[in-house]
């Protein structure tokens, strides 16, 4: 490895010291013996974990935001699927403008998109319910779901098929044996970011969200609360933890799927 | 002006490929434009050709992953036009390899037998078996992604040996490969053919790689072909001039053709004199009149001292000098000629390889030469 200056190494450390240190804050008070989020430091305790496993509106949040997580999660890679395979296998018109009309959710500002949402669903006279943040989740989820499926179906090979169907093997074989294989990979990285993202967003959910609160929603609820607030930055940290080890199985999945189904030349090191 | 393109093997023995004036368009560009041709059992045949004449169209409608627009395929006497690529007993090497790659070398090979209910170890002997004739013995369990080109492209070949086609085509496989690893496969794929005997069908644009390795080569340009025949035959018998200058290299001499003489054709070349040749040595449908005389770098001779003679002599100036190694290319200038002449000679012992601007004594024989019309 050829020596970095130094000055990009204190300018990595600063970077993500500036990023991680409001986060490092989660873990610190949330094993703090003090309803004060405050230094120094009295103690170590587990008690704020405990309240956690005792507050039911707060397990009814977290099963709306798992319901709602998975469903989008699901619903967004079938599109994710359906347009790859649109977008690798066949030419039609208005393919590159469709194509920026998907990935347009990634840049619009949430708010805009939470309240135009919310307008829209008063006018049809449609009730907000957990569907309504699903819908919602799944326009924010459904960009990378085309973005990392797009890659995959890409990377796959058309001769690949043809080599299949040379050696013997029908369309529904091989489906099964090849292109799924190679596509799963990919599929698994588009389930678990969209679970991620529904997991932990707010601005959506709380505009279209009814009377059964998502988890971030219940969190923002609760800093009413100042007594309440060491319990959240419990939940923060498991919250925290969750998203670190989902994001991490995503990553390796992710690398695994660009390996696979690139099917390159000569062996590189990776 | 070409002869017929159509070359039958013989009418007794059925084909083993049969064309029917196939023809093919992709949307308004036509690919393959009516042609016909005949391909025997055993024969190791190459379709020849620069990029876009159609040569690896004509290999997918052999393959069945293209149907004709028109035309008819028949593969060991059955018509089979309109079968799916699973139906044919035939099996496709491909240009990219197409080695899938979540599978390992064992199971690669393995892929197309799994459905015919062998046993795990009637299967897994069946592999080894293969996996040694193509040199790739004790790789059953490796990943397909830790494979160099040269193993990937054994691996396909091995893939589709295995499951005992009628006929193997080959769609470019030596292209990626680099110039060493390359002359060792050709002669690798023709010791194959040989000991397997089956019939091989190789798509490529190196005319070197078609000579070296085939019985016969169809040539094509544009949708058609312009030429059948053996190695041999191609080369020293071209068709047009087409077609002789895409098979090695040929100098061309604008010329006349006179008419008979007896036996023997009149020609004259406008900067090498009159000759007298014999009739197969241009195209029997000549007409008197201008043509386009041929004659390769290798039949003519750099005369070393002054006692070498030859039927026919001419002084030239030497332009310019490409070493080779075992062979020298010269480009001469002749004062009756516009353009260069091309000269290749073998280095043998006692010859000493000129320099630009010597003046040189060149010899041939009117045997090297071919008229194309």
């Amino acid at each position: 490895m050829t020596r970095q200056p130094r000055a990009l190494l204190i300018f990595v450390i600063a970077y993500l010291g500036f990023l991680y240190a409001p986060v490092i804050l989660l873990p610190i008070f949330a094993f703090n013996d003090s309803a004060i989020i405050a230094f120094p430091l009295s103690g170590f305790t587990t008690d704020w974990f405990s309240w956690l496993m005792e507050d039911e509106s707060l397990f009814r949040a977290l099963k709306n935001s798992l319901i709602i997580a998975v469903t989008a999660s699901i619903i967004s890679t079938i599109f994710g699927v359906l347009t790859a395979r649109a977008m690798a296998r066949h030419q039609f018109l208005g393919k590159q403008s469709m194509f920026g009309l998907i990935m347009a959710p990634l840049f619009l500002p949430e708010i805009i998109v939470g309240v135009s949402i919310l307008i829209v669903l008063m006018q049809l006279g449609l009730a907000l319910s957990l569907w309504t943040v699903i819908a919602g989740h799944v326009l924010l989820a459904t960009p990378f779901s085309v973005s990392i499926l797009t890659t995959a179906f890409n990377n796959l090979d058309r001769s690949l098929e043809e080599a299949s169907l040379d050696l013997g093997e029908n369309r529904r074989g091989t489906f099964f044996r090849v292109i799924l294989p190679l596509v799963t990979p990919g599929l698994i990285s588009s389930l678990l970011i969209g679970f991620t993202i529904s997991l932990d967003e707010f601005v959506i959910a709380f505009f279209l969200t009814g009377t059964d609160p998502t988890l971030p929603v219940y969190i923002w609820s609760l800093l009413r609360f100042p007594s309440k607030l060491p319990i959240v930055m419990a939940l923060g940290f498991i919250l925290l933890v969750t998203s670190l080890i989902l994001l991490s199985i995503f990553e390796f999945y992710r690398r695994r799927s660009e390996t696979l189904a690139g099917g390159g030349q000569i062996s590189e090191n990776k | 002006m070409a002869s017929p393109a159509k070359a039958k093997i013989s009418t007794k023995i059925l084909p083993m490929v049969d064309l029917k004036d196939i023809r093919k368009s992709f949307g308004d560009l036509e690919v393959v434009k009516g042609l016909d041709l005949e391909i025997g059992s055993g024969e190791f045949f190459s379709l020849l050709g620069p990029s876009g004449c159609g040569k690896t169209t004509l290999l997918r409608m052999i393959a069945g992953f293209e149907t004709p627009n028109s035309g008819v395929v028949s593969i060991a006497g059955q018509e089979m036009t309109n079968f799916d690529a699973n139906e044919r007993p035939t099996n496709m090497v491909f240009q990219s390899y197409a080695i899938f790659p979540h599978l390992s070398v064992g199971d690669n090979v393995a892929y197309g037998l799994k459905k015919k209910g062998l046993s795990k170890n009637e299967l897994k002997k069946r592999v080894d078996d293969m996996l040694k004739l193509v040199d790739l013995e004790g790789l059953y369990d490796r990943p397909s992604f830790a494979l160099s080109g040269g193993q990937k492209q054994r691996v396909a070949l091995a893939r589709a040996l295995i499951m005992q086609p009628k006929v193997l085509l080959l769609d470019e496989p030596l292209s990626a490969l680099d110039k060493k690893l390359r002359e060792q496969m050709q002669h690798e794929l023709r010791r194959l053919q040989r000991t397997l005997g089956i019939t091989f069908i190789l798509v490529t644009h190196d005319q070197e790689e078609a000579l070296i390795m085939s019985d016969r080569i169809a040539v094509m340009f544009d949708g058609n072909i312009a030429q059948v025949g053996q190695p041999q035959e191609i080369y020293e018998r071209p068709v047009s001039k087409k077609v002789a200058s895409f098979i090695g290299i040929m100098n061309f001499i604008d010329g006349e053709y006179l008419g008979k003489k007896g036996q023997k054709l009149h020609v004259r070349t406008n900067s090498l004199g009159e000759v007298l040749l014999e009739p197969h040595q241009m195209p029997s449908d000549l007409k008197l009149g201008k043509v386009t005389v041929g004659l390769r770098p290798e039949m003519m001779t750099v005369l070393y001292s002054a006692k070498e003679k030859s039927e026919h002599e001419f002084k030239a100036k030497i332009k310019n000098v490409s070493y080779y190694g075992d062979m020298t290319y010269y480009s001469v200038t002749i004062s009756s000629l516009d353009g260069d002449i091309s000269i290749s000679m073998r280095n043998t012992a006692g010859r000493h390889v000129y320099r630009i601007g010597d003046e040189v004594r060149i010899g041939w024989g009117t045997e090297s030469i071919v008229v194309l019309g």
